[in-house]
C-alpha cells in the first residue's frame, strides 16, 4: 500500500516534468506562430488596420469572388493531387526494385540524394538552360523533327514544376521506404514464402500493411515539402507567370507585396481550414491503420 | 530453369531502369559542377539568351541557342578565384549563411529534444491537441506565417533601424555593443527566433520517440534513474541517427532561404549567400556556378558524414523492438 502511493506520487512528478518540458517550445510557438496567427484571423474580419471596423465574412465574400485567388487555388490543388501521390508511389517503387538488386545499392541511394545537396537557386538555372525555349529539351524535339514547346510560359509549365519537385523529394522518401522495407519482420515473409506466395502477394498482402504508418507519414512530409517547392517555382517561372502556372503562394506573396493584408489574411485562414481538415482525415487513418499494424 | 531465366530478364531490365534514372537524377549536380570550370564568356555565349539584360555590345557573341554543356572548352579555376579571393563579397555573404543556419539547427534540435520527450511521456487530450496544433503550424507555408511573422519582429523591435525600445534601448545606453552591431544583431534575431522554435522537428522527433518501447523506461527507473537521466541517456542515444537526419532536412531548409531575409532585413549585407544566388541570373551569371558549388559544400561535407544515419533516420533508430 505504502510502495503504491509512493509510485503515484513519482508519477505526478514524472508527469509534471513531461510537461514542463513542452513549456519552452510552447512559449517560442505561441509568440512566434500561434499569436500572430491569431493576428491573421483578426485581421481577416476587419476592414483596414487604421480604421479596425469588424465587417464579419466582407473579405471572404471578396476573396471567392477574387478570380486571381480562384486561378491560385485550382492550380495548387491541381498541383498537389497530382505531385503529392507520386512522391509517395514512385519511391515506393524505387525502394522495393532497389531491395532487389543490392549491387551497388549505396551508390544508387546518393544518386537519388544528390538533388539534397545542390543549393536551391544554382540548380534552378540549370533547369532554366533545360527547358529554355531554345533549351536541351527543344533542341532535341527539333533534331527528332518535333515542334519545339514553350516549357516555362505555357500549361505545359506544370509537368516542368511536377518533375521539378518530384526530382527533388523522391530521393528521401525513397530513404524512408528502404528502412521501412528493412524494419519488416524477415519470418512473416519467409513463412509467407514457404507456404507459397508469389511476390505480388507478399508486397500487397504484408508488405504494404507493415509500411501503411510509413506511407501516411511520407504522404504528409511530401505535403509540407509540396508547398516548400514555390521557392524553386518562383525562381524558375518568376512573380507573375501565365495563369496556369499561378499558384496560391504567388497570390500570397504579391498581395503581401501590394499591402493588402485583410485579403492576404482571409485567404490565409481559408488555406489554413483546408489544411485542418486534410490533416485530421490524415491523422485519423493512421490511428486506424496503425492499429491494423500492431495486431 | 525457364522462371528463373524469367526473373534473370526482369532483373535486369530493373537494373538498367534504376541506373537511368538515378543518372537523371545526379545530371543537374553534375552539371552544376562542371559548369563551374568554364570561363565567364564561356557560360556567356552557351546560357546568355536565357538573360534579357544583357548589353548589346554582349549580344553579339551569344548564340540564339542555349546550350547544355557537361565538358568545358578550356578548364579554368577563374571563377573560383573570383568567388574565392579577389572579391571578399562572397565569403561574407556565405559568413552570413552560417551565422543564421548553425544556430537555427542546433537550437531547434535542442528544443526539439525536450518537447518532444514532453509529447512522448504521458499524453493528455490537452498535449494531444497542442501536438496536432504543432501539426498545422508545420504545414502552413510561409506565405501564410509571412505577416504574422513580420508583425512580431515589428513589435519586439527586430525591424527598427534605431535601438529606441525594450531591452534595444538598454543594450544600447549599456554601451557594450556598438548601435549597428545590435541593429545587425536584431534583424538575424528575427531570422533565428521563429527558426529555433519551428515545429517540424518536434513533429519528426516525437514521431521517433513514441516508437521507444515503455519497458526501457521502467528497465531505468528500477535502477533508479530520474527523468532527466531517461531523457538524457536512454532517450537521447536512442534518437542519434534520427537527430542528426533532422538536422540535416533542417539545416538544408534554412541553408537555401530566401524569402525570409528579404523581407525581414533591410540592410541587403547582411544577406545570407542564397538570396545572392537567387539573384544571380540578373547579375553576373558566370560566376552563378562557381558560388555554387563553393556553397554546396557543407552540405556534401554533411552527407558524406550522416548519410548512413539518414538511412537509418527517421522511421526507426536502433534494433529496440525484437
Amino acid at each position: 500500500m505504502k510502495k503504491n502511493s509512493k509510485n503515484q506520487c513519482g508519477r505526478r512528478g514524472e508527469k509534471i516534468f513531461s510537461n514542463a518540458c513542452i513549456v519552452p517550445s510552447l512559449v517560442g510557438v505561441l509568440i512566434f506562430f500561434l499569436i500572430p496567427f491569431g493576428i491573421v484571423v483578426y485581421y481577416s474580419f476587419i476592414n483596414n488596420t487604421i480604421a479596425k471596423e469588424f465587417v464579419q465574412l466582407d473579405n471572404y465574400k471578396a476573396l471567392m469572388k477574387n478570380t486571381a485567388f480562384i486561378t491560385a487555388s485550382k492550380n495548387t490543388a491541381f498541383f498537389s493531387v497530382i505531385a503529392v501521390p507520386l512522391a509517395v508511389v514512385i519511391p515506393l517503387g524505387l525502394a522495393v526494385i532497389l531491395e532487389r538488386n543490392i549491387m551497388g545499392k549505396s551508390i544508387f541511394r546518393t544518386f537519388f540524394l544528390s538533388p539534397l545537396m545542390v543549393p536551391t537557386a544554382s540548380v534552378v538555372l540549370v533547369w532554366q538552360v533545360i527547358f529554355h525555349n531554345h533549351g536541351t529539351v527543344n533542341q532535341i524535339i527539333e533534331k527528332f523533327g518535333g515542334t519545339p514547346v514553350s516549357w516555362l510560359e505555357s500549361s505545359h509549365g506544370m509537368f516542368v514544376i511536377i518533375l521539378m519537385f518530384l526530382w527533388k523529394n523522391i530521393g528521401y522518401n525513397m530513404i524512408l521506404f528502404m528502412s521501412a522495407l528493412g524494419g519488416i519482420p524477415k519470418d512473416i515473409l519467409e513463412v509467407a514464402e514457404l507456404e507459397g506466395a508469389s511476390r505480388a502477394y507478399q508486397f500487397f498482402h504484408i508488405k504494404l500493411r507493415y509500411l501503411s504508418p510509413t506511407i501516411l507519414f511520407v504522404l504528409i512530409l511530401s505535403l509540407i515539402n509540396s508547398f516548400k517547392i514555390f521557392r524553386e517555382i518562383y525562381l524558375l517561372i518568376g512573380d507573375y507567370p501565365v495563369d496556369r502556372l499561378y499558384m496560391l503562394q504567388h497570390f500570397m506573396n504579391n498581395t503581401f507585396n501590394s499591402l493588402d493584408y485583410q485579403k492576404l489574411s482571409a485567404a490565409a485562414v481559408l488555406f489554413s481550414l483546408v489544411m485542418i481538415v486534410i490533416i485530421a482525415v490524415l491523422l485519423v487513418s493512421e490511428h486506424i491503420f496503425g492499429k491494423d499494424v500492431e495486431n | 530453369m525457364k522462371a528463373k531465366k524469367k526473373t534473370l530478364v526482369f532483373n535486369m531490365i530493373l537494373t538498367v531502369f534504376i541506373c537511368v534514372s538515378a543518372i537523371l537524377f545526379i545530371m543537374p549536380t553534375v552539371l552544376t559542377i562542371a559548369n563551374s570550370f568554364m570561363t565567364s564568356s564561356e557560360i556567356s555565349a552557351n546560357y546568355g539568351a536565357m538573360l534579357g539584360n544583357m548589353s548589346s555590345e554582349k549580344k553579339v557573341f551569344i548564340s540564339e541557342n542555349v546550350n547544355l554543356k557537361f565538358i568545358p572548352d578550356k578548364a579554368t579555376v577563374s571563377q573560383y578565384k573570383e568567388v574565392l579571393f579577389k572579391n571578399p563579397e562572397y565569403l561574407f555573404k556565405f559568413w552570413n549563411s552560417v551565422i543564421l543556419t548553425v544556430p537555427i539547427t542546433l537550437f531547434q534540435l535542442a528544443v526539439a529534444v525536450l518537447t518532444s520527450y514532453g509529447f512522448s511521456r504521458y499524453n493528455g487530450k490537452v498535449k494531444n491537441l497542442i501536438f496536432f496544433v504543432y501539426i498545422i503550424l508545420m504545414l502552413m507555408p510561409y506565405q501564410v506565417t509571412l505577416v504574422p511573422n513580420y508583425l512580431v519582429a515589428d513589435k519586439l523591435g527586430f525591424l527598427e533601424e534605431i535601438n529606441n525600445t525594450g531591452i534595444w534601448r538598454t543594450l544600447s545606453e549599456m554601451k557594450i555593443m556598438e548601435d549597428t552591431t545590435i541593429i545587425s544583431l536584431k534583424q538575424r534575431l528575427a531570422i533565428i527566433l521563429p527558426g529555433i522554435f519551428s515545429p517540424f522537428s518536434v513533429f519528426l522527433l516525437t514521431k521517433v520517440m513514441r516508437r521507444i518501447p515503455v519497458s526501457y523506461v521502467e528497465a531505468a527507473k528500477l535502477d533508479g534513474a530520474n527523468e532527466w537521466q531517461i531523457m538524457t541517456q536512454i532517450f537521447l542515444p536512442l534518437c542519434k541517427s534520427a537527430l542528426v537526419s533532422i538536422g540535416m532536412l533542417v539545416f538544408i531548409d534554412y541553408w537555401n532561404m530566401v524569402e525570409q531575409p528579404i523581407i525581414l532585413m533591410k540592410d541587403s549585407e547582411l544577406h545570407p549567400l542564397s538570396v545572392f544566388l537567387s539573384q544571380i541570373n540578373t547579375g553576373d551569371i558566370g560566376l552563378a556556378f562557381a558560388v555554387g558549388v563553393v556553397y554546396m559544400i557543407p552540405t556534401i561535407l554533411m552527407f558524406l558524414y550522416g548519410e548512413d544515419y539518414l538511412v537509418e533516420g527517421i522511421t526507426y533508430s536502433g534494433g529496440i523492438k525484437g
